[in-house]
């Protein structure tokens, strides 16, 4: 949230900093007083048995009452009618204006995300967006309430069953930002973790439909195996990879799986032998997700591997 | 309450002792250790069993802290971490802070407002029986490695049965809802005790500020609670017998958990703080020499704070995508709460500049929770901002923050409470130099446990998450915490090392060791069966420094003392201006509340275990219970 790359952003990094230095004030304030009342002190109630010595300053404070009400409530009163009026011009300002944006859904999953765009490209856990130009994000959710958060470009936004929730990010540089689930949502919900890649336009058209067409055909005799294999065992029963007869709806989209930076919505780098490690037993990766151990000899993993490894 | 006229006080002083003794003495033994209604006994109940809880809410916290105290550890694994951390805030909000902030409200209620008991001596008594059967019942919940593991707010559907079907959040639903009975009863115990039982002379404007701050808290019960228990019952519903309350497939909604968990959930953060509050005002005059400055203010603030404090439980829920008209709105409350706080705040640093100090362990806890709470004061503000609140959300500042308030509000003020009132309990002082270690390790321990966990909120750390990546940079501020998590735990354990070595070792305290100002320190330390030898007549707002009879020892029928020999009685005034009204009497001991609060836990678990069978001979027993409890003797008050 310090490091905004998008104009929402900076404008919530410039409230923060408002309603920090604020705070700063208030806090050396009443510390001074607190500092103040301690140079004050004496070293001991009255003396013993000294009852009817009074030690007691029993004088009204003169000018009490009228500290207690313009310091504690006339001032203070100020200064927080000043900071509503300031955050709601911020609130105000923020979201964007333009009326055809483009549209990618998120939708949330225990524990992951999947990622559609309006032509058909469907991906997991990394969004790609288009510098500068606006791009609203629908958030719906696929079984219980998550909370999309990227601190570097947008302030977050709940995913609630039957709400039809949206959040409009322009990001304003190239670069990668990372997110991460913000409501708390089961076991795993530590590793579900998002990737924004912000990059130039006219590249990320040209990704965008490379992503929307089906899965490059299995170039030599493993990678075809590992395809048949996928295919028949229990792989396609959760998985989809368009142009093939593995069409499960239940876990992420494998159709351009190399693309992807890590496996398991940020619990590993995706490599060859983290990929080979996740399908032998994704539990030790991350405890609790719905994919089981796999059936598969280890020859037939390194197969899939070696198959789902030429899926750019 | 069966009242009769009240008679002119009458009886010779010598005697007096020996009669209030014989009617007031509970009899040594299992029948009267079961059957207490003294304020005193069970407030003391409340106070050790919160102050268990307490230790074990931090023990579940500093297995939190130690898995989160690097990247990536498998120290107690993501299971056991959502376990903890969920019973971690349900410990520390209902089974330390009400009872604890409870138990000092039943022993120093009557104790200062000069009453003899509470209003319903038997109502408290089973008020604290059914804590202890919810917080048992909540506990077993760890035998069978079920605890409730969806948070305190325990948000569906993830809380629903298609996510969650093991009986974890059951023991969540049940328990809340008996808990409930507790609170519930208590407040209005709270409520009728202060408006009905004041001593005469005790005008509103007399009563102690303390006082004022349990009945804000009571009142704070009575209105929220209703909505926990309700939103609590409808989960049962939804997992139990299939209804759709929160199931957005059928047309329910899951927001409505939501609204009206935080319709209760954010006044439950007053009613945990409060009482600090008053602990507070009540402290601070005594160790400054000094009457409280803005008392009207203050008490103005407390009642604002509570009733405000209704008004702004959506700014839990700023990111969930409702229109920003109706988030204004509640930003604006969330802006004008802040108000009545800050009152009260201004009004201790006028009176602690005003007088004269004495830093002993007392008010360094006061002015360490003066500064604690300010700083989740301004942070609290920072969240009725909109767009602030929906950019930290759900991270670690949501954290840091609710802790400064919390601890800050509650522990501290209780700590401070323990050495200003402990004396009052056991008779024995506390030791002051372990007090001032125990301070400074839980003041420094405190602020390095929590302040950098508002640095990692603002990198992006979301909140309960049981491991996060190295690349993250966030492994050194988590050890850091850790570290200060250790420390303030040492820091508490000196507290109670130095407790029960002063029950032996402590020098005898007095009647009045700090020359207090209010009534409590009129009773003896511990106060006796029937708390004072005559109650007294109250003439202005701290009458043990206007009214040098009391501060002697007794006030004598002659000064207005009001021996009331005669039957186990109290007196009852008038609600404004504290006229004497009738005499009431007190019910006695009675082991009902107990066989009562046994048939509830049978019946909760009961419930929990989906047996209907023994449902419907819980409940059986349940009525049969409050008719044992009801039924006739040819006495006089039996609630």
């Amino acid at each position: 949230m310090l490091d905004p790359r998008s104009d929402d952003a900076r404008r919530v990094e410039g409230l923060w900093w408002v309603l920090f230095w604020i705070s700063c004030a208030v806090v050396a304030v009443v510390t001074g007083f607190l500092l103040a009342a301690a140079r004050r002190r004496r070293a001991e109630l009255h003396s013993e048995g000294e009852t009817d010595e009074d030690d007691i300053d029993r004088r009204p404070v003169p000018w009490g009452d009228r500290f207690v009400v313009i310091a504690g409530a006339a001032i203070p009163g100020g200064i927080l009618a000043g900071s509503f009026a300031f955050s709601l011009a911020v609130l105000n300002d923020m979201g964007s204006t333009d009326d055809r944006p483009l549209e990618v859904e998120v939708v949330g999953h225990t524990w992951w995300w999947e990622v559609r765009y309006p032509n058909g490209a469907v991906t997991a856990n990394e969004i790609r967006i288009p510098v500068g130009e606006t791009v609203r994000l629908g958030l719906p959710t696929a079984d219980v309430i998550h909370s999309f958060w990227v601190p570097e470009l947008q302030v977050k936004k709940d995913q609630i069953p039957g709400a039809d929730n949206q959040l409009s990010v322009v990001a304003d540089h190239a670069g990668r930002f990372r997110g991460q689930c913000a409501e708390f949502c089961g076991l795993q919900h530590a590793h579900m973790e998002i990737l924004v890649v912000a990059m130039a336009p006219d590249e990320f058209d040209n990704w965008v439909e490379r992503e929307a067409e089906p899965a490059a055909e299995p170039e030599g005799a493993e990678a075809e195996d590992g395809r048949q294999i996928f295919e028949r065992a229990s792989c396609a029963g959760c998985h989809t990879i368009r142009g093939t007869s593995a069409e499960g709806v239940l876990g992420p989209d494998l159709t351009h799986l190399a693309d992807r930076e890590t496996l398991g919505a940020g619990v590993v780098r995706l490599t060859p032998e983290s990929l080979a490690a996740f399908i032998t037993d994704p539990q030790d990766d991350k405890p609790g997700v719905s994919m089981p151990p796999t059936e598969l000899t280890p020859d037939q993993v390194d197969a899939v591997v070696a198959y789902l490894m030429e899926l750019e | 309450m069966t009242t009769t006229a009240a008679p002119e006080a009458s009886a010779t002083t010598i005697s007096t002792v020996e009669r209030l003794e014989a009617v007031w003495a509970e009899p040594p033994g299992l029948g009267s250790w079961l059957g207490t209604v003294d304020h005193k006994r069970i407030g003391l109940r409340y106070f050790y069993t919160g102050m268990a809880f307490f230790v074990a809410g931090g023990i579940e916290s500093l297995l939190i802290r130690t898995q989160l105290a690097g990247p990536d550890l498998d120290v107690i694994g993501p299971e056991a971490f959502n376990q903890l951390f969920s019973m971690h805030g349900i410990t520390m909000m209902f089974l330390f802070a009400m009872p604890v902030l409870s138990g000092f409200g039943n022993y120093f209620v009557p104790l200062m407002i000069g009453a003899r008991d509470m209003a319903f001596p038997r109502l408290n008594a089973f008020g604290y029986w059914v804590l202890l059967a919810s917080g048992f019942f909540l506990y077993s919940s760890f035998l069978v490695g079920r605890a409730p593991n969806a948070g305190w707010f325990n948000y569906v559907p993830l809380s629903g049965e298609a996510f969650t079907p093991a009986i974890n959040i059951d023991y969540y639903a049940v328990g809340l809802i008996f808990l409930g009975i507790s609170s519930t009863g208590g407040a209005i115990n709270f409520i009728v005790t202060i408006l009905k039982l004041r001593a005469p002379g005790m005008i509103v404007s007399r009563i102690p500020i303390f006082v004022w701050g349990e009945l804000a808290m009571a009142l704070q019960i009575v209105f929220a609670l209703p909505a926990l228990t309700l939103v609590s019952v409808l989960l049962l519903l939804d997992r139990k017998f299939d209804f759709h309350f929160f199931d957005a497939d059928a047309g329910g909604d899951p927001l409505l958990w939501q609204h009206l968990f935080w319709v209760f959930g954010h006044p439950e953060v007053y009613i945990v703080a409060l009482p600090g509050f008053g602990i507070a005002s009540a402290i601070i005059p005594t160790w400054v020499r000094r009457p409280i400055v803005g008392y009207t203010y203050i008490v103005i603030g407390e009642l604002s704070v509570a009733l405000i404090g209704f008004g702004v439980w959506v700014h839990h829920m700023f990111a969930v995508g409702l229109p920003n008209i109706t988030l204004g709105f509640i930003s604006l409350a969330s802006f004008m709460v802040a108000i009545p706080s800050s009152i009260q705040v201004f009004a201790w640093l006028a009176t602690l500049v005003a007088g004269r100090p004495v830093l002993r362990t007392p008010l360094l806890f006061v002015l360490g929770f003066i500064f604690i709470f300010v700083i989740g004061g301004v942070t609290g503000v920072m969240f009725a901002a909109i767009p602030f609140d929906q950019g930290v959300h759900d991270s670690y500042f949501v954290v840091a923050h609710l802790h400064y308030v919390l601890v800050g509000s509650a522990v501290f003020p209780i700590f401070a409470a323990v050495y200003h009132w402990g004396p009052k309990i056991t008779g024995r002082l506390l030791d002051d130099r372990l007090g001032k270690v125990s301070f400074w390790l839980m003041f420094v321990g405190f602020n390095l446990a929590f302040f950098p966990q508002h640095l990692l909120g603002l990198f992006g750390m979301p909140r309960r998450v049981y491991t996060y990546d190295s690349d993250l940079g966030w492994g050194g501020y988590n050890m850091a915490s850790t570290i200060g998590a250790f420390m303030l735990a040492v820091g508490i354990l000196v507290t109670i090392v130095n407790w029960f070595r002063s029950r032996t070792r402590g020098a005898p305290a007095g009647n009045d060791p700090w020359r207090g100002e209010t009534l409590e320190w009129y009773a003896s330390s511990p106060p006796a069966h029937y708390n004072f030898v005559t109650i007294p007549t109250v003439h202005g707002r701290e009458p043990m420094w206007d009214q040098p009879e009391l501060a002697e020892g007794v006030q004598s029928p002659e000064d207005g003392g009001r021996p009331l020999t005669d039957g186990h009685v109290t007196l009852s005034t008038s609600m404004l201006d504290a006229r004497p009204q009738a005499i009431v009497h007190m019910p006695h001991a009675s082991v009902w509340p107990f066989l009562l609060t046994v048939a509830l836990l049978v019946l909760a678990f009961a419930v929990l275990l989906d047996n209907w069978a023994l449902t419907i001979a819980a409940l059986v027993a349940s009525v049969g219970g409050l008719v044992g409890w009801y039924w006739p003797r040819g006495q006089t008050q039996e609630t």
